[in-house]
């Protein structure tokens, strides 16, 4: 017998005023900033990027997490090492599922290796540097990599051991890349101080190495997709299907060479707004490459993107080319969805994840008739909630301070606008926008609950208020809610699922959705003798 | 291959760590915390060392593990992390309301030199604590020791903090069961039960990390070790510590400080340390072991009998935390088993004189370092390869690369479920571990059999 979920109708309002309740007068004042209900012509700001209160239980993570594990993380053929304890370079091995197919089984793909300089007491108390450098000889010796990056962590900035000399020490004794990161854990407020860190190195050590041209018409990068289940696999399919020819990925089942030849591409597209505009911004100034806002996630959200980029290009065959391909995928997909839409119609959702993705899914959600009932980042920004008209009105604070902001100038040899001042006012009067993106908050209902920097508490509390018939978010959020009686769908992870970008993507998160919330695990929280309690005197059966 | 630039050519390394064998010390602490009733373990640091244990004691129980943190700035990181655990403290317990509040250090918080029984103090006076409430602390600096060292330093620094005499005995044995599995702790209860001695455990994780779906959430699950059974540890007539590596140095305290005299064993993974365990059980309870326990016991040396030619002569390769490895090579070496090759990431000397000699009753000497790591254990299994592999999921790596048969032990099983609800340790738990070691074992012998002497029976 199927429990019946009480759906208590509460307003927006009420639920907001109930999560901030318990809190102490000085947090709850912080959370209320943070706490944001979707209005008609909603011009109101939601406070982000801010300190996490210590003691309340936080779904962030930190620096070192965003840098190693989310940017350097996916690609194979760098040997990053892990200058600290052991631990950093324990949880950062293999946890994030960087899936990579390097083209050979003898090419390099040094992924599945943790590298740390594990260290000890005595390290602390005399420095690291010495260890560090040994430490890369070794590494070298065994593997003979054609770049190795250095990561530092906590106890690293505190003794003050300095990582770039010893990268740049090394780079010059073993004749290959080093560059090296300082992306201590306790910068900034959460990872996406580490994924600034990261490509700000990146940009700066590797984009511009190699200015080898691939072959192809159409040359593009996909900026900020991190191939969690295969995701990049999926997306290259479509785009080598189309004739686009995709010189990079920043940085799912990416490599070096890649990186070092980014700037040859002719147009950017940016995934993940959160986690890379600013690399978009950099490459615009310094190479001359404009970028877009796309999104690989939902068949719509697919084939829009798809569009986009046969609209910059405005070559016919390519126009034609992509219709071609989204009248040819699109038929299995609605197949799917056709198949799965009477069960997840009118249902329910919330999601609490990254700093794009709890965007992204809302347009898949959308596509089987799922409403959003509540969503915020971990790591977003203000921009990624509002859009980027808010950018220049952005207060930074100490924290962000800390985080460099490189300054770029266009590159004397090799800056090239790929479009005329002309061609992109023409393309912006079609309808294309350049560096844009509008944030979440505008697509989402009225009177949604937007919450940033969700915590333990809330979303526990959320759950029981509202009943979603399934919430996203990370493993620490998983089980809490899964105790609820309410289905959990990882979205860093996807419950090791997937690939869900693209259009065979859609068709795999469209039936994970209808198989989670028509399973009949949740129906089963109660045994017959809770359900009828009462005692008889006599067996039934006799 | 997934581990194609691993060579069998071995070059000593001083520097370079490659696949560890162990991870950090507050994690263990993080865990041991857990296993106090109404315990909210608190991280003293920045919040991505909390957000990685976290995130992996999930994935290894497959159960909420709530812990805050101090979430540290750089601000924070330079001035001294006082007013963030401050205010953390006076947050939980308004928030979570809590019983305890475990704290344990970082690198971060340690490297500053923030002290916690200052700061502890410094909450208590300030009234942060709630009356009848508790705020326990360790020391655990990741640069030292590992996550074996982390759990043992929180148990000491609960008994430490909590534990009191009040002269009076209660009758009990305090049993410290090491970094062993919920499952495992149960099965200690259980069997200290049959033998009819009224124990407390500390900590203890059963019905807390492997708990039922219910409909609700308890933050705080009925298990766990009550605040009222640690203050009474010191009134107990004697502690059980298992394993010298987790147990000890709180068994030692509550000795050195009440009286209460303890024993270390090994933990009771196969036959011969269960028995050590079950006779140190009866000798410090004043009972008489029953006949159901021998009756167990008498189950598994059949089991052992009945398959000895599957295991007889097989090479072992082994990875784990030296409690858990000492008394694996123990019983492996029971069952005739050869374990070769030997690593753990945990330093200690201890551990490699232990193991030498336990195999030299039987003849050789095997490859064993405490201290080392999984890529230097591949390369010795590349130069003289075993039968088996048995420890935490990195192995399947290896596995794979050398088709291998894979027994999961140890911490963490990230990709396979049964371990928090299977014990391993007792008669009961080696019966389950020869199970699956002759699983793989006899799957591998079904595959490689050609046609003709392809077997029903076995």
């Amino acid at each position: 017998m199927a429990v019946e979920k009480k759906k208590k109708v509460l307003s927006a309002e009420a639920v907001k005023e109930e999560l901030l309740k318990k809190y102490p007068p000085k947090v709850a004042r912080k959370r209320d900033k943070q706490i944001h209900i979707t209005g008609e012509e909603d011009s109101s700001e939601i406070m982000a990027n801010v300190r996490t209160i210590p003691g309340i239980i936080t779904m962030r993570g930190c620096t070192y997490a965003g840098c190693k594990g989310v940017i350097l993380g996916p690609t194979r053929d760098i040997v990053n090492i892990t200058h600290g304890p052991i631990g950093c370079g324990f949880y950062s091995w293999l946890t994030r599922r960087n899936q990579t197919k390097a083209p050979s089984a003898t090419d390099e793909n040094f992924m599945p290796y943790a590298f740390s300089t594990d260290m000890q007491d005595e390290d602390i108390i005399f420095g690291g540097e010495k260890k560090l450098e040994q430490a890369c000889l070794e590494a070298y010796e065994l593997f003979k990599p054609k770049a190795m990056a250095i990561f530092a962590t906590c106890p690293v900035g505190l003794i003050g051991d300095d990582v770039h000399a010893v990268a740049r020490k090394m780079k010059e004794k073993l004749g290959i890349n080093v560059f090296a990161f300082s992306c201590e854990g306790y910068k900034g407020v959460s990872q996406s101080a580490g994924h600034h860190i990261a490509n700000n190195q990146i940009f700066t050590h590797v984009v511009g190495e190699n200015d080898t041209v691939k072959m192809g018409e159409y040359k593009i990068n996909v900026l900020g997709e991190y191939n969690i289940g295969g995701d990049a696999f999926e997306i290259e399919r479509i785009l080598e299907k189309c004739g686009i020819t995709m010189v990079s990925t920043f940085s799912g089942n990416s490599t070096y060479e890649q990186f070092a030849t980014a700037h040859t591409a002719d147009l950017n597209t940016v995934m993940c707004h959160r986690s890379i505009n600013y690399v978009a911004e950099m490459m615009e100034t310094k190479y001359g490459i404009p970028w877009i806002k796309i999104n690989f996630i939902g068949a719509e959200a697919t084939a829009k993107s798809l569009r986009k980029i046969a609209q910059y290009f405005g070559d016919k065959k390519l126009i034609d080319r992509v219709e071609e391909v989204i009248a040819e995928e699109m038929p299995q997909v609605q197949a799917v969805l056709d198949e799965v839409f009477p069960f997840t119609k009118g249902k329910t959702a919330m999601l609490f994840v990254g700093g794009s993705r709890a965007h992204h899914y809302q347009e898949l959600f959308n596509e089987m008739g799922m409403r959003t009932l509540s969503a915020g980042y971990e790591f977003g920004h203000r921009d990624d909630y509002e859009g980027r008209h808010v950018i220049p009105d952005i207060k930074v604070d100490a924290d962000s301070r800390n985080i460099e902001e490189l300054e770029v100038t266009p590159d004397t040899a090799r800056f090239s606008p790929r479009k005329s001042v002309e061609q992109l006012m023409r393309l912006e009067a079609e309808g294309l926008k350049f560096k844009d993106y509008e944030g979440m908050m505008p697509e989402m209902d009225k009177g949604s609950i937007v919450i940033d920097d969700l915590n333990q508490y809330e979303a526990d509390k959320l759950v029981e208020l509202m009943k979603p018939d399934i919430f996203c978010a990370g493993i620490k959020e998983k089980f809490s809610i899964q105790k609820m009686g309410v289905p959990m769908k990882q979205l860093h992870s996807y419950d090791y699922g997937g690939p869900y970008a693209g259009f065979k993507g859609a068709c795999n998160f469209y039936k994970e959705i209808k198989r989670m919330v028509t399973s009949k695990v949740w129906s089963g929280m109660k045994a017959p003798w809770e359900e009828n309690p009462e005692l008889s005197a006599t067996y039934v059966w006799e | 291959m997934l581990l194609r630039h691993t060579p069998t050519e071995i070059k000593e390394r001083s520097a370079l760590s490659i696949n560890p064998a162990k991870t950090c010390q507050p994690i263990g602490a993080m865990y041991a915390g857990l296993g106090i009733h109404g315990c909210l373990p608190h991280s003293h640091g920045s919040q991505g060392c909390c957000a990685y244990h976290r995130s992996t004691l999930t994935r290894h129980y497959k159960e909420p593990v709530s812990a805050a943190t101090s979430s540290f700035t750089e601000g924070a990181s330079v001035f001294g992390g006082q007013a963030n655990l401050l205010q953390a403290i006076d947050n939980i317990f308004t928030v979570y309301e809590p019983e305890v509040i475990a704290v344990h250090t970082t690198c971060l918080s340690e490297t500053i030199g923030d002290d916690l029984k200052q700061i502890v103090d410094k909450a208590q006076k300030e009234g942060k604590i709630p009356t009848g409430k508790n705020v326990v602390y360790a020391s655990t600096p990741s640069y030292v020791g590992s996550h074996v060292t982390g759990f043992s330093n929180m148990v000491k620094g609960t008994v430490n903090v909590l534990a009191e005499s009040t002269g009076k005995k209660n009758h009990k044995v305090n049993i410290i069961p090491g970094w062993v599995e919920p499952s495992d702790m149960e099965e200690l209860k259980r069997i200290c039960a049959m033998v009819g001695v009224p124990i407390i455990m500390l900590p203890d994780t059963s019905g807390v990390l492997n708990g039922p779906m219910t409909g609700t959430y308890e933050m705080f699950p009925k298990g766990g070790t009550t605040v009222a059974e640690i203050k009474s540890t010191g009134d107990s007539m004697g502690t059980l510590a298992l394993g010298e590596w987790c147990s000890a140095d709180a068994a030692r305290t509550l000795d050195t400080k009440f009286k209460v005299p303890c024993r270390v064993l090994d933990i009771p993974i196969g036959i011969k340390a269960t028995d050590r365990f079950v006779d140190a059980l009866r000798i410090a309870g004043g009972t008489s072991v029953p006949e159901t326990v021998a009756f167990e016991r008498g189950q598994m040396l059949d089991m052992m009998a009945d398959y000895h030619q599957y295991f007889f002569g097989k090479k072992v390769a082994l990875v784990g935390d030296p409690d858990q490895l000492i008394a694996m090579t123990e019983f492996l070496l029971t069952l005739d088993m050869k374990p070769v090759h030997i690593v753990t990431g945990t330093p200690g000397k201890k551990f490699e004189a232990r193991i030498t000699e336990l195999c030299k009753e039987k003849g050789y000497e095997p490859n064993v370092r405490a201290h080392g790591d999984m890529f230097l254990l591949h390369q010795w299994m590349k130069n003289d390869p075993v039968d088996l592999i048995m420890g935490n999921s990195y192995c399947k790596y290896i596995a794979r690369d050398e088709d291998l048969p894979f027994v999961r032990f140890g911490f963490p099983i990230l990709d396979r479920p049964g371990h928090q609800y299977f014990a391993s340790v007792g008669y009961r738990g080696g019966m389950r571990l020869m199970e699956k070691m002759l699983g793989v074992l006899l799957d591998r012998k079904d595959r490689d059999s050609p046609e003709e002497t392809f077997e029903l029976v076995l």
